[in-house]
């Protein structure tokens, strides 16, 4: 059977030049980058050499890299480390309604810490606002964040225009970029943002790695008290083998960057309109221009996603979906609901995101074998028996 | 590995009884699209026993095959017999259901007893109505 795999955003592929780059690290250069030897020394130089490829990916120094184990830290580590060091000067933090739950969840625990936090909401395409972040900032607002691109629907938020209007208050602003560092330009001095989440296995590098980009001179509490690792900022024996190959995916990225956003565009599209065309009542969610290249997300209208993700993966597609069902908490995604999608719509939520994996042939695939997927569950549902009779009479 | 059983898969990839029984002699919905699933349940009764059921679902893979073989269960029974068709034996036919779509199996069993009571109530009988409350607080 044909397989397809469309799940780009929940994690990409490991290129084979990013594993033969992270083999030696596995094998023979074992070392412990601590260590004062040659073993040390070799581990030491790729973790470096790694830290330079992030780095510039990003256009940043290499000593503001702080490796974790993963976008998620990223997060965690600026959302809560930031706010611990800025709290002489106050306790107030802004967020949006669509950010991640490693940023939204560690807005919670802030909480809990007795910060007090604002949401500011987002448009029918998952925009946010800058006049809507100004109007949120106070005296005592220390830290606003507010993701660079949403992996979900795909929105790519204007930040350099909502990071000078909080940067005019003094307040530190940091960006989520997971979903958008090594899949579109990302330039930390063009973005105009103090600190920056990224994550290797959104970029074909490997799971497990992520970094945080902090600019020199801003003042963090340490995430993982320990040895002197990462600045003394995140102690703990590094990743070697994962380090070594983000800097490797972080590399090919930057040099093949044009010509994937070729790619992946082309493809999107081909899909987006393929869709369209060919399924009645069907949204695409998300800005319509302003979106990533890979990124083709719907709502089914009459339907549900979890069911059409089954059916999909019995043909041998991989894909996502944000409807209530497929999550743990039985909750439609955060995300959807802040866009303004009614619940029931939400719960047809169905997404696609495209990478080098993916071919015309693919998409194709998914253009041929969708539409009856749709058809019979459409068939099924007591939803579109409501509507087709509210129509008065069948198609 | 799978988080379906086998039988929820095979339920869910072939459901029985989908569709709707014209002028039915009972119909119960169940669950709203805003709460995620939404079941209509459609019964004929014969003498006392459910000689047809049909079924329109809105919902997850677990709610498709959960509709698919409540209306298997229920099928030729008779009107106490289905009453007695409850969420842990719709779950133990399925060969068991994630924690978090259990509340599938409650819909399931709830949509075939309002059916029921709707029956009962156009027969001008008395709706045993005390399950029927737990049931609508689940």
């Amino acid at each position: 059977m044909k397989k397809a795999y469309l799940d780009n955003a929940a994690t990409t592929p490991l290129l084979p030049e990013v594993l033969e780059a992270m083999l030696p690290y596995l094998r023979e250069a074992y070392g412990n980058p601590q260590s004062l030897h040659e073993w040390g020394d070799e581990a030491r130089e790729g973790i470096e050499e790694a830290r330079s490829q992030v780095a510039a990916l990003i256009g940043a120094r290499p000593e503001e890299i702080i490796f974790t184990g993963s976008g998620s830290e990223a997060n965690n580590f600026a959302i809560k480390s930031l706010a611990q060091a800025q709290q002489s000067k106050g306790k107030h933090v802004v967020i949006s309604a669509i950010e991640h739950f490693s940023v939204l969840h560690s807005a919670k625990t802030l909480e809990k810490w007795g910060f007090e936090v604002t949401t500011v909401p987002v448009d029918g395409y998952g925009l946010a606002d800058p006049e809507a972040v100004a109007g949120s900032l106070r005296e005592d607002t220390i830290l606003v964040s507010v993701m660079h691109a949403n992996g979900e629907v795909g929105t790519i938020e204007p930040i350099a225009s909502i990071a000078k209007v909080a940067k005019g208050t003094g307040a530190l602003f940091h960006t989520d970029a997971v979903a958008s560092a090594g899949t579109i330009p990302v330039d930390v001095a063009e973005l105009g943002v103090d600190a920056l989440s990224l994550a290797a296995n959104q970029f074909y590098g490997p799971k497990g790695v992520g970094a945080l980009w902090l600019k020199k001179g801003t003042r963090i509490i340490p995430f993982l008290d320990g040895g002197v690792q990462e600045g003394g900022r995140r102690a703990g024996t590094e990743d070697v083998p994962g380090i070594v190959g983000m800097g490797k995916a972080a590399e090919l990225a930057q040099q093949d960057m044009t010509s994937r956003i070729e790619q992946f565009s082309a493809l999107r599209d081909r899909l987006i309109e393929g869709l369209s065309s060919k399924i009645e009542h069907t949204i695409l969610t998300g800005h319509p221009t302003q979106r990533l290249p890979g990124n083709a997300s719907f709502c089914i209208e009459f339907i549900e996603g979890e069911a059409m993700l089954m059916l999909l993966s019995s043909k041998g597609v991989a894909a996502s979906s944000g409807s209530a069902c497929t999550s743990r908490a039985l909750k439609a995604s955060h995300v959807l609901t802040a866009m303004g999608i009614p619940p029931e719509l939400a719960q047809g939520s169905l997404l696609f995101t495209l990478g080098l994996n993916n071919s015309d042939e693919d998409v194709d695939y998914v253009l041929d074998v969708l539409p009856p997927i749709v058809d019979r569950l459409r068939q099924m549902s007591p939803l579109y028996a409501k509507f087709i009779k509210e129509q008065g009479g069948g198609r | 590995m799978p988080i379906y059983s086998e039988k929820v898969m095979e339920h869910f990839m072939n459901p029985r009884n989908v569709g709707e029984i014209e002028n039915p002699d009972g119909v119960g919905e169940v669950g709203n699209p805003v709460c995620g699933d939404m079941m209509t349940f459609y019964i004929r009764v014969d003498n006392n026993h459910l000689s047809d059921v049909k079924f329109k679902t809105f919902g997850c893979g677990a709610a498709i095959a959960v509709s698919s073989i409540v209306s298997e269960m229920a099928m030729g029974k008779t009107l106490e017999e289905a009453r007695r068709i409850t969420p842990a034996l719709v779950a133990e036919e399925l060969e068991g259901l994630p924690k978090n779509k259990y509340h599938c199996s409650n819909l399931g069993a709830q949509a075939l007893n309002k059916a029921i009571d709707d029956y009962l109530k156009k027969q001008g009988k008395e709706v045993k109505s005390k399950r029927r409350r737990k049931d609508e607080k689940e």
